[in-house]
């Protein structure tokens, strides 16, 4: 544990930093490769969503996390579908990263009862508990708590299953996520609370909210062990998960990871050089030189891990992946009439 | 369990407690002051004694934190209770009872049921004000998902609380300190599904319906009383569950009656009395009515301190029989 404060991430949030390729030595090609497979299934379907919200296919509110796949993809590698993950408002990399289907995440989107909330939720209310997705949910701050609890049920039952809460560092600012972290710690429940910094919340960076650009004070504030990682580095990502699953798994308490990335689209919508009226085109291009997917790559190809040719195939079967999900999305039904007062309680 | 004995509300509550730890391991109770017995009066004492720490949980000051988590637990396979010792302190943890449980069915497509029971307790009088005093069922009732529970009686605070607890849905359940004492004949426990819980006839009548709930109730039982003792037949309606409402008791004794003052610990603006003289006039027909209906609810104004400011801010037996008697002696204004 850290005894000084963290007072900034320093070259964590330069955009001239880590542009480079990520650090591969040691790592396991294929394990290397299925994170790049998944990323690009992450980025491509956040990509047909952009689209079709152009299109005015989709018509809910949908928050792109195109940029930040590595930080879900990292996050999931360690865990089973036993474990308890709940998202926030951008949770399609989230979903995804679990073993979500292209499938039911399109279906939900588009109000199709073949969604994986039957066609109830949308974009913004996406649940999977066969891969332990539980739920998430777009007011701010609003599943850290619940989360919490599932860390609470998983220490009562000591089956050595863990909870994992996804926010970013708008939901930091928010009471519920201070308590959250507070009960957390003093109860030690098995909770790793993954905080994806991506500087801003919707319009306003995090400089302009906060007297300091890490989130990560409130972890050292409340004694949970904690750590403030390039987000973008998938391998860094799962590693630093690794260490925090093992941690709580073995009844050590919370943990506090801080990935630090960046949004590449507007806080919802489509929109790339505009974030809900304001400009940051200039720094966003530096900004995609850290992208998550091209550092891996180009790591990979360097190490004569990848070839050209096995990137773009790669890439290819993604694409026909997406187009047949998509297909299927809009082939399917939407609820039956009856599905909102039936839904309203149990039976 | 106990044969005719008499049951006070306080002792119904622990019973409740008791049966549903003893019985159902995957209940837990969670909340503040749960190691004092200070915050609850009597109706959870020792509970953690003979329970265990671990499953009688004392928290810290975090409403939301709390609430949240007892809905996270509940949502992987737990039934929790949160008690929240004042209704006043559980507005904090409104997003997680009101954004939170009562929506995850829904908008999960009804394939997860945040099994969670939230104690709130009204408790007022004695000098407390403002913001010790509030009774803000109507807000809650408002809410499609949840379930609203107000218990009246020793065997329905027992008995619901089971259910509550029992049942798959978010449930609110809201007990009242004035209550406790309250005492009743006790057959022992009877175990209700929830969902079919609706109001009952708590004192049979034929000149006017009052329907109140909680402690509403008991006022009206006991100005019944008084009214009996003068020859007025009073009927008394307790609602038991306040949301969803079952209509159907309540509409078949105003059919009988033609007269109904509705009697609310609430305030009267969007509150529970308008709720159920606005439910009751669809559908019973105008010719029916021998009086316009009426409410009695909280003066309009927050909860005063001075003694002499509550006489007269709580509604009190004496207003419900004046009400009364002015109703039988009027019509319909059409």
């Amino acid at each position: 544990m850290t005894t000084h404060l963290i007072e900034s991430l320093g070259n964590l949030s330069d955009p001239l930093c880590y542009q480079e390729p990520i650090n591969i030595v040691g790592e396991n090609k294929e394990i290397l490769l299925n994170e790049l497979r998944i990323m690009w299934v992450i980025r491509k379907a956040e990509e047909k969503i952009a689209e079709q919200i152009i299109s005015g296919a989709i018509k809910c509110p949908c928050h792109l996390g195109i940029g930040q796949e590595a930080a879900a993809v990292g996050v999931s590698a360690y865990l089973t579908p036993n474990d308890k993950v709940f998202g926030a408002h951008r949770s399609h990399s989230h979903f995804l990263a679990l073993g979500g289907t292209l499938d039911s995440l399109f279906a939900e989107v588009l109000g199709k009862v073949t969604g994986c909330s039957k066609g109830m939720g949308g974009s913004m209310h996406l649940f999977d508990p066969s891969i332990g997705f539980h739920g998430s949910v777009p007011i701010v701050g609003g599943s850290v708590p619940i989360a919490t609890g599932a860390g609470l049920a998983a220490k009562l039952s000591k089956k050595g299953e863990v909870a994992v809460s996804y926010f970013g560092d708008g939901a930091i600012e928010e009471g519920a996520v201070q308590e959250s972290l507070n009960l957390a710690s003093v109860m030690k429940l098995p909770v790793i609370f993954v905080c994806e910094n991506n500087l801003f919340s919707s319009h306003l960076h995090i400089e302009l909210r906060q007297p300091a650009n890490t989130t990560a004070r409130f972890a050292q504030a409340n004694l949970i062990e904690h750590a403030v990682i390039d987000g973008n580095d998938v391998v860094t990502v799962r590693k630093t998960a690794q260490r925090a699953i093992e941690h709580a798994r073995a009844g050590k308490g919370p943990f506090f990871i801080e990935a630090v990335t960046y949004r590449w689209r507007g806080h919802v919508g489509p929109s790339e050089d505009t974030d809900v009226g304001v400009k940051r085109g200039a720094e966003l291009s530096v900004w995609r030189k850290r992208d998550p997917l091209s550092r891996l790559a180009l790591a990979l190809i360097q190490s004569n891990m990848l070839t050209e040719k096995t990137h773009t195939d790669i890439q290819e079967e993604v694409d026909s992946q997406i187009k047949e999900a998509w297909q299927n999305a809009l082939n399917a039904p939407y609820p039956e009439l009856s599905a909102i007062l039936e839904t309203v309680y149990a039976k | 369990m106990q044969n005719n004995k008499t049951l006070n509300y306080a002792d119904g509550i622990l019973q409740a407690f008791t049966y549903l730890l003893e019985n159902h391991k995957e209940v837990f109770v969670f909340g503040q002051g749960l190691w004092s017995p200070w915050y609850v009066g009597s109706t959870m004492k020792d509970l953690d004694k003979k329970f265990g720490v671990e499953r009688v949980i004392d928290s810290p000051v975090s409403e939301v934190a709390v609430t949240g988590a007892a809905i996270g637990a509940s949502v992987c396979g737990y039934r929790p209770i949160v008690v929240h010792p004042r209704v006043d302190f559980m507005i904090l943890a409104i997003d997680q009872i009101v954004s939170q449980a009562a929506k995850w069915s829904s908008m999960f497509g009804g394939q997860v049921h945040p099994a969670v029971t939230i104690r709130g307790i009204v408790n007022r009088g004695g000098e407390q004000g403002a913001q010790h005093s509030q009774a803000l069922h109507a807000w809650f009732a408002h809410v499609p998902g949840l379930r609203v529970v107000m218990p009246a009686t020793a065997r329905d605070a027992r008995d619901l609380l089971i259910a509550s607890v029992l049942c798959d849905d978010p449930v609110l359940y809201i007990d009242d300190r004035w209550l406790y004492e309250w005492e009743e004949e006790d057959p022992g426990i009877q175990l209700l599904n929830l969902s079919e819980v609706g109001p009952h006839v708590l004192k049979n009548g034929n000149d006017i319906t009052i329907v109140a709930a909680s402690f509403s109730t008991k006022l009206a039982m006991d100005a019944a009383k008084t009214l009996e003792e003068e020859g007025i037949s009073v009927e008394v309606v307790d609602l038991r569950v306040i949301n969803p409402i079952h209509w159907d008791v309540i509409l078949e004794s105003v059919q009988k009656t033609g007269r109904l003052l509705a009697v609310d610990g609430g305030w009267q603006s969007c509150g529970l009395a308008g709720e159920i003289i606005a439910g009751v006039m669809e559908h019973v027909p105008l010719a029916v009515m021998k009086a316009s209906p009426k409410r009695l609810t909280l003066t309009n104004a927050p909860a005063p301190t001075s003694k002499v400011l509550e006489e007269i801010y709580y509604t009190q037996p004496s207003q419900i029989i004046s009400a009364v008697k002015e109703m039988i002696g009027s019509k319909v204004h059409v």
